[in-house]
């Protein structure tokens, strides 16, 4: 077989690790902006998603326990139980949501933030008692120069759910728009909050695992659709879908690019270029308020 | 018809609405006055089953609002709370086909469409109707959520203070459409409000509550006197006739 002239030594990178590669970073910025958008919506603060909300320390610590219960788990099996503490950890941020009187638009988040710092430093404490601080390690950081043929395929597993999360859009919105309104309009509430942070959970967990953590994605991919073109998630999705891959991908090309033949992961490069857009929507935001 | 039979609502230690029985009438327009704190809302939140109740019953043609699915429920009743701190970026045109959500489940049919327009050519939101929802006023954001209500299209529907930050215009404006709705359409409106000129001017009639109890109900001219408002309010408020309107004269 001859594809465009490529040998075959060539053709095998592509197929093994360059198609690969491509596939789970689309994939994967799709996901994480998508549900960052869904727990926007679902927490009715602009600033929560995966990395504010404390599910991705909550997955991590998934990872922990599955590593140290059931050290020969398949990929399937450490999801699984990534998923089930990812969705306990952000359902208890969202309870924790509910308790808190002062609604400051800022201030979720910064609680967000330290449940799942606390929740870090357990998985820490843990993994350090055990020795395998290394190995938890690397989940950390997200990095893509590991994907490989065979190694990425899971992600393929968060595409069933996002639409799901179509389908489930204009009642995201509308209970976004509180739950009077959603109950109004004949909806169930709590299901659909419900439905909402096990699509998020899950979704973060395959990421997790395949990929690492994307740090701010989430955050600022909705924020940016949102600021051109309003909060209707439904309308936004594919919007949110495609920036979200096209920035993951601008982040790999630098990411592989500046400090050519090495590699910057792109945790890093997500992380930065994110807390900075981050930073910005912040000052904005006070900007337009006063 | 809406039945109201003998409910309760306690918050803790403290009973909001002890054992009140209540019938609204269809094609009317009924107004709940008291002071804060006397039920007002609790009531009507418990009318329109946004809130559970302790005992008692609320029934709509007969049937208990429990037992009937939550989406037949929404194309029979409406309700529309005051409107709190909303983040969500959407347009006005998007907020009025959440009304049509009940119908369609968001997969917006033709009809679903012209009952949309509809509702904002009678709101007379034509000329914002591409608008975001946070860049409104407050009159014209409870005049989109009222479009949002007429879109639903319910015989009943239920507002907690309709009226709140809305200046005199937009005041006037809202309970207009709303005198409007119940002659033109039929619907059958329960409105929670303060001013109590407005709800003399404006309704049919009047549930006056204290302490979680209804002091007083009846038709509107029969309920608004000094007397009455003495009972309610505590207060010594003389009423006037003026063009044929029985007029509060409360600030003094």
């Amino acid at each position: 077989m001859d594809i465009g002239g490529l040998t075959s030594q060539q053709q095998e990178i592509l197929l093994v690790s360059r198609i690969p590669r491509l596939l789970s970073i689309l994939i994967a910025g799709m996901s994480m902006s998508v549900i960052g958008f869904i727990m926007q919506q679902l927490s009715r603060n602009k600033f929560v998603s995966p990395t504010t909300a404390g599910t991705m320390d909550s997955a991590r610590l998934g990872i922990l326990a599955a590593l140290i219960l059931f050290p020969t788990a398949s990929m399937l099996m450490k999801v699984s139980i990534a998923f089930v503490f990812a969705l306990a950890g952000t359902f208890l941020f969202m309870k924790i949501l509910d308790r808190i009187k002062f609604k400051d638009t800022i201030f979720i988040p910064l609680v967000g933030l330290m449940f799942g710092n606390i929740v870090g430093s357990l998985t820490t404490f843990i993994a350090y008692r055990f020795d395998m601080i290394q190995s938890i390690g690397s989940w950390l950081q997200g990095d893509f120069s590991m994907i490989v043929k065979g190694r990425y395929e899971l992600l393929y597993l968060s595409i069933p759910a996002l639409i799901l999360a179509y389908f489930y859009a204009n009642r995201f919105t509308i209970a976004g728009m509180g739950k009077d309104f959603a109950s109004n309009l004949g909806l169930q509430y709590k299901q659909i909050v419900n439905i909402g942070l096990v699509i998020v959970a899950f979704v973060s967990s395959i990421v997790l695992l395949t990929v690492g953590s994307l740090p701010f994605l989430g955050l600022i991919i909705p924020n940016i659709v949102s600021i051109y073109q309003g909060d209707h998630l439904q309308k936004n999705l594919l919007h949110t879908a495609l920036l979200g891959a096209l920035f993951v991908l601008v982040c790999d090309i630098l990411g592989r690019v500046l400090i050519f033949p090495y590699e910057i992961s792109i945790g890093l490069t997500v992380g930065v270029l994110g807390s900075g857009i981050f930073l910005f929507l912040l000052l904005r935001r006070n900007a337009y308020a006063s | 018809m809406v039945e109201v039979k003998h409910v309760s609502k306690t918050y803790g230690s403290k009973k909001v609405i002890e054992n009140l029985s209540v019938d609204i009438q269809p094609g009317k327009i009924t107004s709940f006055i008291g002071s804060n704190g006397a039920g007002k809302s609790t009531l009507l939140s418990m009318l329109s089953r946004l809130i559970s109740k302790d005992e008692g019953q609320v029934l709509l043609h007969g049937r208990d609002i429990h037992s009937i699915k939550p989406n037949d429920l929404a194309k029979e009743l409406s309700i529309l709370k005051q409107s709190n701190h909303i983040d969500l970026r959407i347009q006005v045109r998007d907020l009025i086909s959440f009304g049509r959500f009940p119908y369609s489940q968001g997969r917006l049919t033709k009809e679903d469409w012209v009952e949309i327009n509809k509702a904002i050519h009678y709101m007379e939101l034509e000329e914002i109707q591409e608008r975001y929802i946070d860049e409104l006023s407050g009159g014209q954001l409870q005049r989109a959520y009222i479009a949002m209500i007429i879109a639903q299209d319910t015989d009943y529907v239920m507002l907690d203070e309709p009226l709140n930050n809305l200046d005199m215009k937009h005041s006037v404006q809202i309970m207009k459409s709303l005198r409007k709705m119940v002659e033109e359409m039929g619907k059958t409106a329960v409105i929670v409000i303060h001013d109590i000129n407005f709800a003399s001017c404006y309704s049919d009639r009047i549930v006056a509550l204290k302490h979680g109890e209804i002091v007083r109900e009846g038709p509107t001219e029969e309920m608004i006197n000094s007397e009455m408002l003495k009972e309610v309010y505590d207060m010594d408020i003389p009423v006037q006739l003026i063009n044929g309107e029985r007029i509060c004269l409360h600030f003094k």
